[in-house]
């Protein structure tokens, strides 16, 4: 028993199991300076950094740098962004607060969609946005995300916002404010926790959401990150190397965001998730 | 409609006033609530209407459908090989990462739910990997490291155990993506964690008083207390994993070695824009569908018998 409640134990165990998860990553940034040869042994770091192969994968097509692509897929993301927070936040707002004819019914209509595997609608949907021109555009790709952000926000900012006391919107009502008062000088302010759990699930999944990208972007011009690695990935000879250090760039800006709102993310979900 | 009682404290002449009030905005909400109800009709209720009709036709995208009456679903169930195939590799996909995600996160969460020094960072290093999610990123990276020539077999190769191209091996390939997948159990793990948070300390007290060893603790305590949270992520997990997409189709082009990794999305997806060949996909969709909701409809029948809801009314809805 002594040895379940030695202090050292769990950190040792911890330090053990998070360097087991972490390690693919170090060896993922050894492998980015890496040369061919050196790539195969399961050395971490290579006897001489090679640095050109971000360089040189910088550059690897032709006609557009890497930041022609990493510009197209922040540009998308900051639209997806906005779009989610705050037509979540409106949408979540309404489900929460107010009482409408059939509101019990959307709100379960809404819940059911989180079940519905997307491939159901995605070949209609694709027929639409080609009928109106849409294919080879971010349109696709960004419009969704102006309608409610999608139904998981809704209803993790839909939890938060009935943890909130009504006391506040009841005292705003006395003094005269509207409902739409209510919900921007209120309701905004105290759910921001939830909105930047919201706008950065927002900004990683859309940049992991590789299947629309492949789906509606054909254009080199147009491509974002993902598909110019996978455009990488599909030449005849790959250059390891810089094929790793560009994916590993890849996933930077998500990984920076992450470090920057840390605290909201985790606990964030950890508050406003699950309850009932 | 009994949630017209305001909460709380108003005055009785206030709250009749704003009773009056909120009669009066009644369909305010659907200001607040149109984003997401034109979305629905537009982009979801419209094209699940749409694929239904479609998948009776025959539709390239170049003409106009032609009806085909139950042609595509007689064509699938009638012993399309590449239908069968997909199925049942989605199907061992399925079995195989959906328990080992789960039980994995369950013991991950459970593990970070403590309290030690230090223990932010633990959690920020076991949910790295989940952070850089299934991008195109990570799938580079797992098959260079999961080559015949690459880092996982030069490690076995200390051991003394001759690997194999786990990529291109069929016996193999759809494991590595089962593993890819397991790896990155970090939001499944953040739920656990959120629901463990939520079981009141005091049922291990009193558990512990009364001599309850930790394994009977976690079987009469943790696995009841959990068990609203343990059906949520089987639930999702389920239909996620049927619809996985992006690490096959990075990790393993054109479905892998001997179709080993072949999965139903990817099948969908072929068939819809490769050979533009809508009315089947449309009827591949309904299928799966069709599957996905059976599955759930049982998920949620067997959960009478073993997931518990509290009875003291908290969060009811």
């Amino acid at each position: 028993m002594t040895i379940f409640r030695s202090r050292w134990l769990p950190h040792l165990f911890l330090i053990a199991f998070s360097a087991v998860m972490v390690y693919p990553i170090l060896w993922w940034l050894g492998a980015s300076l890496k040369d061919v040869t050196e790539l195969k042994l399961p050395r971490l770091w290579p006897s001489t950094p090679h640095w050109e192969n971000y360089a040189d994968g910088w550059r690897f097509s032709k006609d557009y740098t890497f930041g022609h692509f990493f510009a197209n897929t922040l540009l998308m993301e900051a639209a997806n962004v906005v779009g989610g927070v705050f037509t979540a936040a409106a949408v979540a707002f309404g489900f929460a607060r107010l009482h409408f004819p059939l509101r019990g019914f959307w709100f379960s209509i809404m819940l059911l969609t989180l079940m519905l595997p997307g491939q159901v609608t995605i070949v209609p949907q694709y027929i639409l946005y080609n009928r109106f021109g849409y294919v080879d555009s971010y349109v696709p790709l960004i419009l969704p995300h102006y309608f409610g952000g999608g139904a998981f926000f809704i209803f993790l900012l839909v939890q938060f916002i009935r943890g909130l006391p009504r006391d506040l919107d009841d005292a705003a009502k006395i003094d005269g404010a509207s409902v739409y008062g209510i919900f921007a000088r209120i309701i905004l302010p105290l759910i921001k926790p939830a909105l930047v759990t919201v706008a950065i699930f927002t900004f990683i999944w859309s940049w992991d959401d590789f299947f629309a990208q492949v789906l509606y972007l054909s254009s080199v011009e147009k491509f974002t990150v993902g598909l110019a690695l996978r455009m990488f990935i599909d030449q005849f000879e790959i250059a390891w190397g810089q094929l790793l250090a560009m994916s590993l760039l890849s996933v930077v800006p998500s990984v920076i965001l992450f470090f920057f709102a840390q605290k909201h993310f985790v606990e964030g979900i950890a508050t406003t998730g699950l309850k009932g | 409609m009994t949630h017209r009682t305001i909460a709380g404290s108003a005055a009785p002449p206030a709250r009749s006033r704003f009773a009056r009030s909120v009669r009066r905005y009644d369909w305010t909400g659907y200001v607040f609530i149109s984003p997401w109800l034109v979305g629905f009709l537009l982009l979801t209720l419209w094209p699940i209407g749409q694929s239904f009709y479609l998948s009776f036709t025959d539709y390239s995208l170049l003409s106009q459908p032609v009806w085909s009456g139950g042609a595509n679903y007689a064509k699938i169930f009638g012993g399309d090989p590449t239908f069968k195939k997909s199925l049942s590799v989605t199907v061992a996909f399925v079995l195989y990462s959906v328990p080992l995600k789960l039980l994995f996160s369950l013991l991950v969460a459970m593990l970070l739910n403590r309290n030690l020094r230090g223990m932010s960072f633990y959690r920020t290093a076991v949910y790295f990997p989940s952070l850089i999610g299934g991008s195109v990123a990570v799938a580079a990276l797992w098959r260079n490291m999961f080559g015949k020539d690459g880092y996982v077999n030069h490690v076995l190769a200390w051991f003394g155990i001759e690997g194999t191209g786990w990529i291109s091996n069929p016996d193999t390939a759809l494991g590595t993506l089962v593993l890819l997948n397991t790896w990155q159990f970090g939001s499944t793990m953040v739920i656990f964690l959120a629901g463990l948070k939520q079981i009141p300390q005091e049922l291990y007290e009193s558990a512990s008083v009364d001599g309850a060893r930790p394994i009977r603790r976690f079987y009469h305590i943790t696995l009841p207390m959990l068990s609203p949270v343990l059906f949520f992520n089987l639930v999702l997990g389920i239909i996620g994993s049927f619809q996985m997409f992006t690490a096959s189709f990075v990790i393993t082009p054109r479905g892998g070695p001997m179709q080993s990794t072949y999965v139903y999305a990817v099948f969908l997806y072929e068939k819809a824009f490769k050979h533009f060949q809508m009315g089947y996909a449309s009827a591949l969709a309904w299928v799966l569908l069709a599957i996905v909701a059976v599955l759930t409809a049982l998920n949620f029948l067997g959960s009478r018998y073993w997931v518990f809801y509290e009875s003291d009314g908290r969060g009811a809805k």
